[in-house]
């Protein structure tokens, strides 16, 4: 995670030497943080779970056992059956394939849409900066829980449209953040050495102010993926997301709050997946900004 | 020694880092004396600065420190932060470089230091504000009553490191710590601060542990001096046995690199090669042995000890009895050469009338304009062909603002600018962006903040000749090229600015400047973001490459003895205004203009037998917004020679800007200087009666 953020980020090419150094010193820095390890150790455990759960019960997703309705958990069930007869463990799977792909996504194009928004607003200024904020304040205050709702709901819970939808109400608030860091970053030496070159705008945007912006949008992606799970989970916790007969974490929770007294396993191992992904992302975007942050002092000692 | 007021004994800090512990305090050994004033000097990372810091308990807590520092006998090191606070303050005072963040920006003036007092004694309040007042009128502030009810930011950069010295000697301290005191400050206003500090030091009767990396400063004001190399004390010396017959290479290296604007002629200038050592990749000898032009085998074996060699002169090194009585020109090669003279031809850059104004807002929600800023008026000037021409100034003269406008290749606010030739406010955009962009070139004061440090060199170099529309393949063969003209190793390739020290670094934004083969290259503040026995060797290679590429250069500098080696011609600005331009040599031999003469009369000589036998003009004030310009000569108001004129010359001086004009022609004289000065005093036109001073001659 960190390496792959870091390169891609960083935006850098060649010089393998130095590189490493870096990417090395940012590795050390983010291993001395427990907490940070133990969410890269959860999370692998999770996209692996994810990734070859099916492995672990014969029964696919959509497969129904009708011999085993709403069954506790058992040697041919693990994690137990739901009213449909549904396996819980190769539901869960499939639940958490389907929320880890929507939160991945949402969070990489959201953050594409800010950065390139955010950035590009700052670098140029004037006309284009007070349209794209004016933009970006109107959008933050209208209440998009409730378009999103509304939204997916007239699209009958396709995850695809989700992930779109999703995706335009969410850039609005990191692009603002990217906005304000790069007003600093325009004023830096470099940028005005490039202009005073004669780089064009948005070259400039693209390899001077962009790369710098690298330790912020690594943390607000891994942080980011954990606002998309939950309100993906919202979503389809109230019936407005992922739509039967497709499961993600959220429709699951729903369908297991109902019979929480009666089927506590229906809604235990989605919950427990849910908090595990979320607790694991968070504890990792700490480590992160820990690390990448050289004023810090957390990851300092030495 | 017995009797010292502070004494230090093998003090060794320590601090950690990633890539293990740096040792920034080596074994460092030193007394001062009552009434003495010691200068501890060093270059950055030489470890003066944690020394001092040691001395008052300020090092950051994961700093290890061993050793001994006593105050009067007792020990400080190992006290707890309570008795700390009962000797800070109270029996040392600290004034800081910065003064801006120094002061707390929310408290009034008279409030800080009557809390600096009150925390050390019992006076009320009243009593304490009534002290403060007495201390400001102590540091030379006028009007203190009114003024101490003021915040830190109604205040100059020179006021306020008054206030700051004021603080440090409220409570009549035993020993004051000045760390680079004038470093922050302008050249002129550097000169009243010194002073202020002798006043300082008179009142209180302390000792004095000056912190500074410029000789010139420690020639005029220091007793004694300690050089510090690589965390180490390498020679001790009288300050004038030291600038007599100093014995290390490294001390004989940073006299001979410092450059002096008042030699009677233009003295070589000596660079020390390299750069000093990283603190976690020492060599195992004396440190200085890789940039040691004396050096022998045996210096590369042990580090050498520091041992008397003659009463209170220590020294180490093994070489001692060698250097003494060397000139630094004798031991270290390269000296700088002379610039080559101008050729009259056609001027690369002719700039006419350039103005510039930035519209002064107040308001956030409906934001109007209260006022205009004159940052730069009505400034004129050409440059020929191989000519190296020089803006001076201090801080807020304009200087930077002139070249930026004329590098953005734009059509200028007021005026026209040329360049090769061809106006800018007719030439259509698309052939500025082709022809007129590659021709002209900046270097940047900071290399650290001018270089992209997430770009390796290779994108660094190229990305002026992409900008320009170079083929892959010659810039591929450039930038090889480049690297090799400003000396540096090929394999620096892929690695990124941070692999670089400061010298380096500049040479890299230097080759980027030289990337596109431009005719003029501008230089902002080329060297004075660099350590001094650096700067050297930086300014022998721009002379160099000028020779070399018949390079025109324009440059910008607020230092007159950096100016001195490299300009063909010079303009020296004030409050935007150009107040007197010539060749370099008649601008230093004859200053014509007062502020000129203060301007260079204020750079403090190397030498402190000279230094302290010559008089020098320190001007009143600091120069004044440019927002609310006086109607009449920018510099009247601080000027040193208006009140010794005529009164109707005072009058004109008031209210009629004067024009720059040669002042020879109008006194009759044929021989034609070059040199054209603002000023109704200097050889006033035959109209008004002339003024009985002897303005002319050297201060």
């Amino acid at each position: 995670m960190t390496d792959v953020g870091g390169d891609v980020l960083g935006g850098a090419v060649g010089a393998p030497s130095l590189r490493l150094g870096r990417s090395r010193l940012y590795l050390r820095r983010f291993a001395r943080n427990r907490g940070a390890l133990v969410g890269v150790v959860i999370l692998v455990l999770l996209i692996g779970y994810a990734a070859i759960g099916t492995v672990f019960t014969p029964w696919s997703w959509s497969d129904q056992d009708f011999l085993a309705l709403t069954q506790e958990p058992s040697r041919l069930h693990p994690l137990g059956t739901n009213q449909g007869g549904n396996d819980m463990l190769a539901q869960t799977v499939h639940g958490l394939q389907r929320s880890l792909v929507i939160a991945l996504s949402v969070s990489v194009l959201t953050l594409l849409i800010a950065v390139v928004v955010g950035a590009g607003a700052a670098y140029l200024g004037g006309r284009v900066e007070r349209m794209t904020l004016m933009v970006i304040h109107f959008l933050l205050v209208v209440p998009s829980f409730l378009i999103l709702a509304l939204v997916s709901n007239q699209v009958a819970g396709d995850w695809r449209v989700l992930i779109v939808v999703l995706t335009l109400f969410g850039w609005m608030f990191t692009a603002r953040v990217v906005w304000s860091v790069s007003t600093s970053l325009r004023e830096r030496d470099y940028v005005l050495a490039a202009e005073l070159m004669g780089v064009s705008s948005w070259r400039i945007v693209v390899r001077h102010i962009i790369p710098h912006l690298g330790a912020l949008l690594i943390v607000n992606f891994t942080l980011g993926v954990v606002t998309t799970v939950l309100s993906e989970t919202s979503l389809s916790f109230l019936g407005f997301g992922v739509k039967t007969p497709d499961v993600s974490l959220g429709s699951l929770l729903a369908d297991g709050a109902g019979t929480i007294s009666s089927a506590p396993w229906l809604f235990a191992s989605p919950a427990a997946l849910l908090v595990l992904l979320t607790v694991s992302m968070t504890l990792i975007g700490d480590g992160l900004r820990d690390a990448l942050d050289p004023t810090s002092t957390a990851g300092g000692r030495g | 020694m017995t009797g010292a007021l502070l004494s230090v004994r093998d003090l060794h800090v320590t601090f950690p880092s990633e890539r293990g512990p740096v040792e920034a305090v080596r074994g460092v050994s030193f007394d001062i004396h009552r009434g003495r004033t010691l200068a501890l000097v060093g270059e950055s990372g030489s470890g003066k600065s944690a020394t001092a810091m040691a001395a008052v308990g300020l090092l950051p807590p994961n700093a290890k420190i061993t050793g001994e520092v006593s105050l009067d006998g007792r020990e400080l090191l190992g006290l707890s932060d309570r008795q700390w606070s009962g000797v800070r303050g109270k029996r040392i005072g600290v004034v800081f470089q910065d003064p801006l963040s120094a002061l707390t920006p929310i408290l009034s003036i008279g409030r800080q230091l009557a809390d600096a007092v009150r925390v050390h004694t019992d006076l009320s309040k009243k009593q304490a504000w009534t002290r403060a007042v007495e201390l400001l009128d102590l540091v030379g502030i006028a009007d203190p009553a009114t003024r101490a009810q003021e915040f830190p930011h109604q205040f100059s950069g020179g006021m306020r490191q008054r206030v700051v010295i004021a603080l440090a000697i409220a409570n009549d301290p035993d020993l004051i710590i000045a760390d680079e005191p004038t470093t922050a400050l302008d050249v002129t206003v550097q000169a009243q601060i010194l002073d202020v500090l002798e006043v300082a030091k008179a009142e209180t009767g302390a000792g004095v542990l000056l912190i500074t990396h410029d000789l010139g400063v420690v020639a005029g004001h220091a007793d004694d001096v300690a050089v510090m190399y690589a965390g180490r004390i390498v020679e001790r010396a009288p300050v004038k046995r030291l600038y007599r017959a100093p014995a290390m290479p490294y001390t004989l290296g940073l006299i001979g690199s410092v450059p002096d604007p008042h030699a009677t002629h233009r003295r070589p200038l000596v660079p020390i090669d390299g750069e000093p050592p990283s603190p976690l990749d020492r060599p195992p000898g004396c440190p200085f042995a890789p940039r040691c032009p004396l050096v022998v085998d045996a210096c590369r074996a042990a580090e050498p000890e520091l041992i008397p060699i003659e009463d209170e002169h220590t020294v180490a090194c093994i070489r001692a009895e060698d250097v003494v009585g060397q000139r630094p020109d004798e031991v270290f090669e390269g000296a700088l050469a002379a610039p080559a003279r101008a050729v009259d031809a056609e001027p690369v850059l002719r700039v006419r009338g350039l103005g510039k104004t930035f519209p002064i807002t107040k308001g956030t929600i409906a934001r109007r304009q209260v006022g205009t800023l004159h940052a730069v008026s009505d400034v004129s000037f050409e440059i020929g062909p191989g000519e190296t021409f020089c803006l001076v100034g201090e801080s807020g003269s304009g200087k930077t603002t002139t070249l930026l406008e004329i590098l953005r290749l734009r059509p200028p606010e007021t005026g026209t600018v040329e360049v090769l030739g061809r106006d800018l406010a007719t030439t259509p955009a698309r052939e500025i962006a082709t022809e007129l962009r590659r021709a002209v070139q900046l270097v940047m004061q900071d290399p650290q903040a001018a270089l992209d440090p997430r770009l390796p060199v290779f994108d660094l170099l190229a990305e002026p000749m992409r900008a320009a529309g170079f083929e892959a393949a010659a810039i591929r063969t450039r930038v090889t090229e480049l690297l090799d003209l400003v000396g540096l190793p090929p394999d620096s390739l892929d690695r990124f600015p941070a692999a670089f020290s400061g010298g380096q670094r500049q040479r890299l934004a230097i080759a980027r400047g030289l990337a596109t083969k431009p005719r003029l290259l501008a230089l902002d503040e080329p060297v004075s973001a660099l350590d001094v026995s650096v700067q050297a060797s930086v300014l022998n290679l721009l002379a160099h490459l000028k020779n070399e590429l018949g390079l025109v250069l324009l440059v910008v500098a607020h230092d007159l003895a950096v100016v001195r080696h490299i300009a063909d011609r010079i303009a020296v600005m004030y409050l935007g205004h150009v107040i007197e331009t010539g060749p370099a040599e008649q601008l230093f031999a004859a200053p014509r203009h007062p502020y000129t003469q203060a301007l260079l009369s204020a750079v403090p000589i190397p030498d402190p037998e000279r230094e302290r036998a010559r008089r020098r003009i320190v001007l009143s004030g600091e120069q004044p917004s440019a927002a609310a310009l006086p109607a009449g000569c920018v510099f009247a108001d601080r000027c040193q020679l208006r009140p010794t004129l005529s009164e109707e010359l005072q009058n004109r001086c008031r209210t009629q800007r004067p024009a720059l004009r040669d002042p020879d022609e109008v006194s009759g004289v044929s021989e034609v200087s070059g040199v054209d000065v603002a000023c109704h005093a200097v050889n006033p036109p035959s109209d008004l009666t002339r003024a009985a001073s002897g303005k002319e001659g050297r201060p």
